[in-house]
């Protein structure tokens, strides 16, 4: 078997890991920087047999890949900002009723409207708590294709073995960017398939009791087993109810499945952290230039090193926290006002140390711009 | 089967108040069912937030209780994903018109195979009286406590309008003639909307004067007459009831099965 290699952009890359993760089910509504997701699949999924659904907005194309996750699909979604904010409230709905599904976002400049074909990496935060009410959510992200692909494969597995939403955090440049991209064979990557319960029909099937090792497995909607589903806090049957031991311990249940595993969802990649003095974070497109800039300045025999995130949420604190405790000095290196950096400044026990090199202006942060900071970190001067 | 064999005794007693057409809606709809023969393993019922909303809660069918205004996204990405499956949505007047109105245009404009019930009480009845669409001027309700000026419009137009294929209506009062439609709806290949008007006494009936439950049912049967009939044309203000729309046209997930078909030859 040859091995196939494509020259894509990163909205391909990320269609097809898709594809070769299982989606079956994708709904969405045009929105640059994204569009090109919705395009491909209109034709690619047929193609497989799958099914491609244009909706009428945001709010009901997530609310479309729920209803198909139920009935036993690998489902997807994808948007950018303003549609991502239309599908907050949907998203708390995925994540309190346990439904497997994908959402990706590729962000470009906002609030609003804002600037829709330059990049941007202003909705981590939007992603962490854009949805009312205290829960937990996985959130992914990656700088080149390769890694596209790879955090497309490992959303849909985390989706499926957690129950639960899972986020791809993409922007803007990586997603219009064209690189090389080096398709796995079949089967060379492992995949989550969905757990289905085991219990007979006729017998009783609580679609929200754990097992031991805390996993629920479904039962596909038009099988034989009948439950309900529902938003409002809910028992092991699913049916409302409003009694706070029932409604303690579900929030806790959905907080804990995934806070509790912040080190094994952890995905990251680090360059030269063993002796690093200055030590850079970054992710996504920003996570390219500091690249860049570590590896330029190695040559010359200083000492930096790069962290880069790809799990975002649940951030990986104790990873962060442990790979920054020799650094001098700590940068964290974002398109935004420094959403990664205040969760950076958390997880370390000296946050003086932390500084910020970014970009806010829909212009993407080049290695002179990282330079401009170190020069100020290194205290020489402007 | 008997029609309590279709109902969930563990989420019993329900909350509906007492007099709230919405549970003889339920029964209506129970009773298409029924008569229908279909398993209960081939129901999907989707249903947003409200009152009418819950009733999703007491059928012991595949259940989705969503958000409000939502159902019909919900039930397109389960019809479409699982075409065989038979999916039934009943709604409020809010949830259908005000917040989900534009899923329900759509979803007429689509004709995708689901059957949605609109329990049209012209309130806000959940959330304690507020003025719904469908209130119309002259109407009380807490947001409009010098009586409403916001117009309200008519479903069966505006379903018909949008392309449903099947568009019907009846009352609480009408309690066959309900089950008669929402059994033809169901049947309907297509989507299809039954239009119930149902008595809120708590909210609209206290607030408007209308009286107990059992005058809010008897006003329907006086304020409705059949489809076509002569006194309509003598009284414009009567509402018909009866079907408006049958008619055959290509189906949604059938249509996609052709692009499938289309996309896997190359
Ligand atoms: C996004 C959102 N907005 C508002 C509400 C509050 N809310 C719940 S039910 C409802 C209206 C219910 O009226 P209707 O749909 O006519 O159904 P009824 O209760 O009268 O049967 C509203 C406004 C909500 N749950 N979600
Ligand atoms: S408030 Fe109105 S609609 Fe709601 S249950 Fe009571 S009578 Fe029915």
């Amino acid at each position: 078997m040859s091995t196939q290699v494509k020259f894509v952009q990163g909205n391909e890359a990320c269609v097809e890991a898709a594809l070769y993760a299982g989606l079956d089910f994708f709904a969405g509504y045009p929105i640059t920087p994204s569009t090109e997701i919705a395009e491909l699949l209109s034709r690619r999924l047929p193609m497989a047999g799958g099914k491609f659904i244009q909706m009428e907005d945001e709010l009901a194309s997530i609310c479309a890949i729920i209803g198909a996750s139920l009935t036993g699909h690998k489902v997807m979604t994808a948007t950018s900002g303003p549609g991502f904010s239309l599908m907050q409230e949907a998203l708390g709905y995925a994540i309190m009723a346990e439904i497997p599904c994908v959402i990706v976002d590729v962000q470009r400049g906002g609030p609003s409207t804002g600037i829709p074909t330059h990049g941007s990496q202003g909705d981590i935060m939007q992603a962490r708590w854009g949805t009312h009410g205290d829960h937990a959510i996985i959130a992914l992200t990656a700088s080149n294709h390769q890694d596209v692909f790879a955090m497309t494969i490992e959303a849909f597995n985390m989706a499926e073995t957690y129950r639960t939403p899972v986020i791809l955090l993409f922007d803007e440049i990586v997603g219009h960017m064209r690189e090389k991209l080096v398709l796995p064979e079949p089967g060379e990557m492992p995949l989550v398939e969905r757990l289905r319960t085991s219990v007979q029909g006729g017998v009783n099937y609580h679609p929200y009791l754990p097992r031991e090792d805390g996993r629920l497995p479904m039962s596909d909607f038009g099988g034989v087993h009948r439950y309900n589903v529902t938003g409002l806090y809910h028992d092991m049957w699913g049916f409302p109810s409003a009694d706070p031991g029932v409604a303690h311990g579900l929030i806790r249940h959905l907080v804990d499945k995934i806070e509790n595993r912040t080190n094994q969802l952890a995905r990251y990649k680090e360059y030269f952290l063993e002796d690093a003095e200055i030590v850079m974070v970054s992710y996504g497109s920003a996570a390219r230039s500091a690249l860049h800039v570590v590896k330029n300045r190695r040559n010359r025999g200083e000492r930096l090193g790069l962290l880069e995130l790809q799990t975002l949420w649940p951030f990986p604190r104790d990873i962060v926290r442990e790979k920054c405790a020799q650094a001098e000095a700590v940068l964290v290196v974002e398109l935004n006002m420094g959403q990664v950096m205040q969760e950076v400044k958390k997880a370390l026990d000296h946050p003086e140390k932390v500084f910020l090199a970014n970009r806010i202006d829909g212009v993407f942060i080049t290695p002179t711009d990282i330079r401009k900071i170190l020069r100020l970190i290194q205290g020489k001067g402007v | 089967m008997a029609l309590k064999d279709y109902l969930r005794q563990r989420f019993f007693p329900h909350m509906w108040c007492p007099g709230c057409g919405h549970g003889t809606v339920l029964n209506s709809l129970l009773r298409a069912v029924e008569q229908l023969g279909l398993s209960k393993n081939e129901i999907v019922m989707a249903s947003g937030i409200g009152c009418s909303s819950r009733i999703s809660g007491y059928v012991d069918f595949h259940t989705l209780h969503t958000l409000h205004g939502r159902a019909l996204a919900f039930a397109t990405g389960v019809k479409l994903s699982q075409p065989e499956l038979n999916v039934i949505v009943p709604m409020g007047d809010g949830d259908a018109l005000a917040i989900g109105g534009n899923h329900f245009i759509h979803a007429c404009r689509r004709n995708i195979d689901i059957t949605a019930i609109v329990m049209n009480n012209r309130i806000y009845g959940m959330t304690g009286g507020q003025f719904s669409p469908m209130s119309g001027v002259g109407i009380n309700a807490t947001t409009a406590p010098f009586q409403n000026i916001d117009r309200d419009f008519d479903v069966v137009k505006m379903a018909t309008a949008a392309g449903a294929t099947f568009v019907a209506r009846s009352t609480t009062y009408h309690a066959q003639q309900a089950a008669d439609l929402i059994k033809q709806a169901i049947l309907h290949e297509g989507f299809s909307v039954v239009e119930i008007l149902s008595q809120c006494p708590t909210h609209f009936g206290r607030k408007n004067k209308q009286g107990a439950a059992a005058d809010m049912m008897e006003r329907y049967k006086d304020i409705t007459v059949p489809v076509g009939s002569k006194k309509k044309a003598e009284n414009p203000d009567l509402i018909e009831r009866g079907i408006f729309v049958q008619e055959e046209a290509p189906e949604y997930c059938r249509e996609y099965d052709k692009i499938i078909a289309k996309a896997m030859k190359g």
